[in-house]
C-alpha cells in the first residue's frame, strides 16, 4: 500500500489535535507515515504512534526564526524519497503555505480548506469544501501530481490506532532562499486559558453589541469551555485581538456550537462561522441577518441574556 | 522602488454567488464584480511606499474583459499604469495556473523591487496565489502582513498570529501579501478619476507571455471540480423574546442539545 505523508503540526514536540485527525485520514487513503520537522520529536514520537503512524521521517534541522520555505523544501524531500500517493497538511495560513509551494515545486494539484478526504476508489482523492460564505459544497480531486491536500481542523475524528512509527532520518539543508526571510522577534500572546478558536468545539463571540464590554461573553463562553470570537466591528474597535476575528479576514470556524452576541452577521462574518453544526445568537434587534441562521436566537439585550444564562449553565453543571 | 501590485476582478460579495453549470467554473460573467475589496489595502499600501519615496506602481490583473475595471479602479487610486492579461484559453485556470500567468507577466513587466498582494481573493477561499508566485519567481514571501516597513534592500513587517505577534524581515527583491489591518484604503478622487484615463493600460495575451494554451485553463487544471451543490438552507429555528427569561431559556436549548 502506499504510502501517505502527513506533515506535523506541532508546538516543539506538543501535538496539535490536527495531526492525529490527518493521521486518521490518511488511514483511509493509505498507509500513514507523518513527516516530523524540528525540535522536541521524542515528545512527539508516542502520539504519532498512537493515531497510527506506521514510519516517522524526522528532519533534525532547528527552523526556530525561519518561515515556511525550509519545510516546504524538507517536505519536498521527503516526497522526493517516498513517493506517496497524497500529501496531508493542516489548513492554516502557515500549513497553506507549505502547501503551496510544495505543490510549486512537485508540479501537482492542491486543494485547501478541504472539509472531508476520502479515497476515490481509483488510487486517488476526492475532496469536499464549502465556498462562497458556505452557501456551496463543493467536490474535487485532484488531476495531477501528487495530490497536496490541507484540510481543516475537525475534518475527522482521531481514530487510535496503534502503529510502528520506524523512524526514518532525513538529510536536509535549507536553501538560499530559504535564509532570505526570517522572524526577527515575536512577542508571544497572553495565554487566556481557553481553547484555541480554531479547534473549539464550541465558541461564543461578541460583536459591536458588546459596546466594548466582553466580560460577559467571556463569562458565559468560560461556563461552556469555549473559545471567544469576535467580530471585524469589535476588532477594528480595538475591543479584542485581531487573532480572536471570526469571519473572511479572520479565522473560519466551524464548531459543534457557535453563539454570536450583539453580532448583526453580516456575509463576510458568515463566511468563518456558517458551518457550525449548530448556532445561536442573542441581538437585541429581530431584524439582524444573524437570526436567518439560528438554530436557536434569543431577541434581546445581551447584557441580560447572557448573565442569567451563564448562572443556569452553572446551576446545570452543578 | 518598483512595485507590482497584483489585483483580482471579483463577484460582488452581496450578490447572489454561482457556478457555471456547464463546467463547475465560478460564474464571473452573469454577476456583478468589483475589485476585490482585500487588494485596495494592496494598492493603498503600493502607493504609500511609493508616494514616501519614488519609483512606479504597476497593477496586473488576469480575467476576462470585464476584469479591466478592477485596473481602472486601482488607477484611479494613484497607480501609473497597468497590464491585463487576457485571453480566453485561460478560463477555468487554478491557482497554480494564475501564479504562472503572474509570474510571467511580471518577469515580462520587468522584475521589481517588491509585489504586493491582497491577502485573499473574496471569491475563492485558497489564499495561495500569493505564495505560489514568490515560489515561481524564487522570492521570499512575507505574507499577511498588518504593518510594513520598506528599508534600503530589506522589508520589515508585523504578523499577527495565534500565538505571538511576528516582526518579520525579508530581504529584497520580495513579495507581501497585506491584510485588511494595514491601512484605510483611499477612495479615488476626481482628480484621480481624470487622470486615469490617460493612463496606459498594456494587454497581454498568452502568446505575449510564452505560455502554451496547454498550460492553462480548465482542461490543463491540476484539480477538478466534480460536483457543485446549494447547502441546503438551514432549517427555521426558534427565537424567543427575551422577557425577563431568555438566558433561561438559551440555558435550557443547550442542555436539550446536550451541550450542557
Ligand atoms: C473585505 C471585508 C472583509 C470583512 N471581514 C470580516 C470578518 O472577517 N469578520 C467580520 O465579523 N466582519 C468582517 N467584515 C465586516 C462586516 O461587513 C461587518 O461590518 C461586521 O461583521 C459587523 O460587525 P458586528 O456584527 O459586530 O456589528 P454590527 O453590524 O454593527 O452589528 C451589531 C449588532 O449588535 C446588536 N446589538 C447592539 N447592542 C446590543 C445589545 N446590548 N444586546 C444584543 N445585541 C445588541 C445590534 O442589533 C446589531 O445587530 C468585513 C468587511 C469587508 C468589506
Amino acid at each position: 500500500m502506499a504510502e501517505v505523508l502527513v506533515l506535523v503540526d506541532h508546538v516543539d514536540g506538543a501535538l496539535r489535535k490536527t495531526t492525529s485527525e490527518l493521521l486518521t485520514i490518511a488511514r483511509r487513503l493509505g498507509e500513514p507515515s507523518a513527516v516530523f520537522i524540528g525540535s522536541g520529536f521524542d515528545a512527539a514520537k508516542e502520539g504519532l504512534a498512537a493515531y497510527g503512524a506506521e514510519k516517522v521521517y524526522r528532519v533534525d534541522a532547528d527552523l526556530s526564526g525561519f518561515l515556511v520555505v525550509p519545510q516546504a523544501e524538507a517536505l519536498a524531500a521527503v516526497v522526493a524519497q517516498a513517493s506517496p500517493a497524497a500529501v496531508l497538511v493542516a489548513s492554516s495560513p502557515e500549513g497553506k503555505e507549505i502547501a503551496a509551494r510544495l505543490a510549486v515545486k512537485l508540479g501537482s494539484g492542491l486543494i485547501t480548506d478541504a472539509v472531508d478526504v476520502q479515497s476515490d476508489g481509483a488510487g486517488g482523492v476526492a475532496t469536499t469544501q464549502t465556498v462562497f460564505a458556505g452557501s456551496y459544497t463543493v467536490k474535487a480531486t485532484v488531476t495531477k501530481g501528487t495530490p497536496v491536500i490541507a484540510v481543516k481542523p475537525n475534518s475527522a475524528a482521531p481514530e487510535a490506532v496503534s502503529g510502528a512509527a520506524t523512524e526514518v532520518a532525513v538529510a536536509f539543508e535549507p536553501s538560499a532562499l530559504a535564509q532570505s526571510a526570517k522572524i526577527v522577534s515575536a512577542a508571544p500572546k497572553a495565554k487566556t486559558g481557553r481553547p484555541e478558536l480554531t479547534e473549539a468545539a464550541i465558541v461564543v463571540s461578541g460583536g459591536r453589541g458588546t459596546g466594548g464590554d466582553f466580560s460577559k461573553v467571556e463569562a458565559f463562553a468560560d461556563s461552556l469551555g469555549a473559545a471567544v470570537g469576535a467580530s471585524r466591528a469589535a476588532v477594528d474597535a480595538g475591543w479584542y485581538p485581531h487573532s480572536h476575528q471570526v469571519g473572511q479576514t479572520g479565522k473560519q470556524v466551524s464548531p459543534q456550537l457557535y453563539v454570536a452576541c450583539g453580532i448583526s452577521g453580516a456575509i463576510q462574518h458568515r463566511a468563518g462561522m456558517q458551518t457550525s453544526k449548530t448556532i445561536v445568537a442573542v441581538n437585541k434587534d429581530e431584524e439582524a441577518p444573524i437570526f436567518e441562521l439560528v438554530d436557536f436566537g434569543v431577541i434581546g439585550d445581551l447584557f441580560a441574556v447572557l448573565p442569567q444564562a451563564t448562572d443556569a449553565v452553572a446551576v446545570a453543571k452543578a | 522602488m518598483n512595485i507590482v501590485v497584483c489585483v483580482k476582478y471579483v463577484p460582488d460579495a452581496q450578490a447572489e454567488r454561482t457556478f457555471n453549470a456547464s463546467d463547475s467554473t465560478t460564474d464571473r460573467v452573469n454577476v456583478d464584480g468589483l475589485l476585490s475589496e482585500l487588494d485596495e489595502y494592496a494598492v493603498e499600501e503600493a502607493l504609500k511606499i511609493v508616494e514616501a519615496g519614488e519609483g512606479e506602481v504597476t497593477v496586473l490583473t488576469i480575467g476576462p474583459d470585464n476584469a479591466s475595471d478592477a485596473i481602472k479602479k486601482a488607477l484611479q487610486m494613484g497607480a501609473d499604469k497597468g497590464v491585463h492579461v487576457i485571453d480566453d484559453a485561460i478560463h477555468g485556470s487554478d491557482a497554480l495556473a494564475t501564479s504562472l500567468l503572474l509570474a510571467k507577466a511580471i518577469e515580462k513587466i520587468g522584475r521589481p523591487d517588491l509585489v504586493i498582494t491582497g491577502m485573499s481573493s473574496t471569491d475563492g477561499i485558497m489564499g495561495v496565489v500569493p505564495t505560489m508566485l514568490a515560489e515561481r519567481l524564487g522570492l521570499p514571501a512575507v505574507t499577511f502582513a498588518s504593518e510594513l516597513t520598506v528599508g534600503a534592500g530589506s522589508v520589515s513587517a508585523r504578523r499577527d498570529g495565534d500565538v505571538a505577534s511576528q516582526t518579520i524581515e525579508a530581504t529584497l527583491p520580495a513579495l507581501v501579501s497585506v491584510t485588511d489591518q494595514i491601512n484605510e484604503p483611499r477612495y479615488p478622487s476626481f482628480k484621480g478619476i481624470m487622470a486615469a484615463k490617460k493612463k496606459t493600460v498594456d494587454t497581454w495575451s498568452l502568446a505575449d507571455l510564452g505560455v502554451s494554451a496547454a498550460e492553462v485553463g480548465l482542461d490543463a487544471a491540476w484539480t477538478k471540480v466534480t460536483s457543485f451543490e446549494a447547502r441546503p438552507p438551514r432549517a427555521k429555528g426558534t427565537i424567543v423574546k427575551d422577557e425577563g427569561d431568555g438566558g433561561a431559556k438559551l440555558a435550557g436549548f443547550l442542555a436539550e442539545r446536550k451541550f450542557i
